[in-house]
């Protein structure tokens, strides 16, 4: 699996460490059962999938990859931190 | 056809035409009172249970593909009950004892092979905490000897263990672990339930779960509809996806964990061994393969295959512990779908909707649970009560703080 990082180009998986579903929202702390949905719970889908992605070997950043988890292709890389700003 | 040395004698004098399939290959009926949804081995061991020990035959295993095609015939086939945490530990010991009375119990030859587990240990840190998880085994009941370097020395001669980087100290022994024929295990499960009248349905695949007024009365199936008073779930690796069809999000996420066979080799590794200082366990088969394993890929997987990198990770782990294997050809390589919990450990519990039962989250290490699972998942839906050895792994732990979790890795599935 190749990892086409927004600043570092395309890079193996293994220089990234992953971090999950990021679809997620944190809720604010006093919503319990929020809180424990964003802790606990998953979607888990088959087929594509946005996720963490921080590549630790390479440039520190970030990243949201959009994956198909059914067949490990990668879609689209993009920085969590534009993505934050947008 | 019950098995014994007769009827193999009467089997050789008449030419071994008499033979028998070893269960019915069951059509779906319109209802029965319990539908397991999943023919792996712990649906199949949930159904065998439920007949044998509850007397209740009125079930129906729903497989999608045909039975033996998922995890229970691509683990490494290892059985243990080494945990630190008594949540487990009974469980896991529980299925250890049906494991070492399995082979009479279902009259069938699953090859049970107590050959011993040894973890490995590097460091004086790493020998205090298998020494505390030894203690911890003992405590619950199960076997466990902690080795120093000589008494590993004695058991496994050609092993590395003046490795520069991670010498060899000592190791933990369960002398009860060992190894299983998987497929037999599927194969003896569903014809002990099969000859009990449980219909084992394969290429049946559940598209639906239908729930009226909060209580789950059917399923859609690739086959048609068929209604149940009681549904289980034991999918694990799709969990998530057959929860989701009742409206359930889970605690987990589906991951893959590869394994590994190599050619055939004259004996070699008598017993089970796994490096402490890297994630590389091997053991040899009858047959004379090595048959390996090490982490799970660790990111969402449905694909049934792994990546590289994980390849080489275990493969490194290999030379490093025992580099008289370095010369040995890999023959095959495969991946399965693993349920990652977000604590490490495996729910077995009711659900939110009444008459729908989940046995799910086993991570990479279901297998060896096979029996135990399906021993307590069976009381779980006769009973409608928790079994005794599995009644602080339920489904509600994440939300009441209970968390079972081995590795204090906290929420994060891919590390556990």
């Amino acid at each position: 699996m190749r990892i086409p990082c927004p600043y570092c180009g395309s890079r193996d998986s293994s220089e990234f460490s992953y971090s999950g579903d990021a679809t997620l929202t944190r809720p604010t702390p006093d919503n319990a059962d929020a809180m424990f949905d964003y802790v606990y719970l998953r979607d888990n889908p088959v087929g594509l999938h946005r996720e963490y992605w921080y590549h630790a070997a390479g440039c520190h950043a970030w990243l949201k990859v959009t994956r198909n988890v059914s067949t490990h292709e990668v879609i689209e890389a993009v920085l969590a931190h534009d993505e934050a700003a947008s | 056809m019950r098995y014994s040395l007769t009827s193999l004698l009467r089997q050789t004098l008449t030419g071994h035409k008499g033979w028998t399939p070893q269960w019915r290959d069951a059509a779906p009926k319109a209802e029965y009172d319990i539908v397991i949804v999943g023919g792996g081995g712990h649906g199949l061991a949930t159904a065998y249970y439920l007949a044998k020990e509850y007397g209740l035959t009125n079930i129906a295993v729903l497989e999608k593909s045909w039975i033996g095609s998922g995890n229970i015939g691509r683990n490494t086939t290892i059985i243990r009950s080494n945990y630190l945490l008594s949540e487990n530990i009974s469980l896991y010991e529980l299925s250890l004892k049906l494991w070492e009375g399995l082979e009479q119990d279902f009259n069938y030859n699953a090859m049970v092979s107590q050959r011993g587990v040894l973890n490995l240990y590097h460091s004086d840190g790493q020998r205090d905490a298998y020494a505390r998880r030894g203690n911890m085994m003992r405590l619950n009941g199960a076997d466990s000897e902690l080795l120093d370097k000589e008494g590993v020395r004695k058991l496994y001669p050609f092993l590395n263990f003046d490795a520069a980087r991670f010498p060899i100290q000592g190791g933990l022994l369960q002398k009860r672990g060992g190894t299983v024929r998987h497929d037999a295990v599927a194969w003896g499960y569903a014809r002990g339930a099969s000859d009990r009248g449980v219909d084992v349905i394969q290429n049946c695949e559940v598209t639906g779960i239908d729930i009226v007024d909060g209580r789950a009365v059917g399923v859609q199936t690739s086959r048609g509809a068929i209604r149940a008073k009681k549904i289980g779930i034991a999918v694990a690796g799709s969990s998530s996806r057959v929860a989701a069809m009742a409206g359930m999000r889970l605690p987990i996420e589906s991951h893959v964990l590869q394994a590994f066979v190599s050619e055939g080799l004259k004996p070699i590794i008598p017993g089970v061994i796994t490096f402490g200082a890297g994630h590389f366990y091997i053991s040899q088969s009858d047959k004379g393969g090595l048959v390996f394993g090490g982490d799970i890929d660790g990111y969402n997987s449905y694909a049934q295959r792994g990546n590289l990198p994980v390849v080489e990770d275990v493969c490194e782990g290999g030379m490093a512990l025992m580099p008289a294997i370095g010369r040995a050809r890999m023959l095959r390589n495969w991946g399965g779908l693993v349920d990652m919990s977000m604590d490490g450990s495996p729910i077995i519990d009711r659900t939110h909707i009444d008459g729908l039962y989940l046995n799910a989250g086993w991570c990479y290490g279901g297998f060896k649970a096979t029996p135990g699972s399906g021993f307590v998942f069976a009381h779980l839906l006769a009973r409608d009560e928790p079994h005794p050895a599995a009644n602080r792994l339920l489904l509600d732990r994440f939300r009441s703080g209970h968390i079972v979790d081995e590795k204090g890795q906290g929420a994060q599935p891919n590390l556990h």
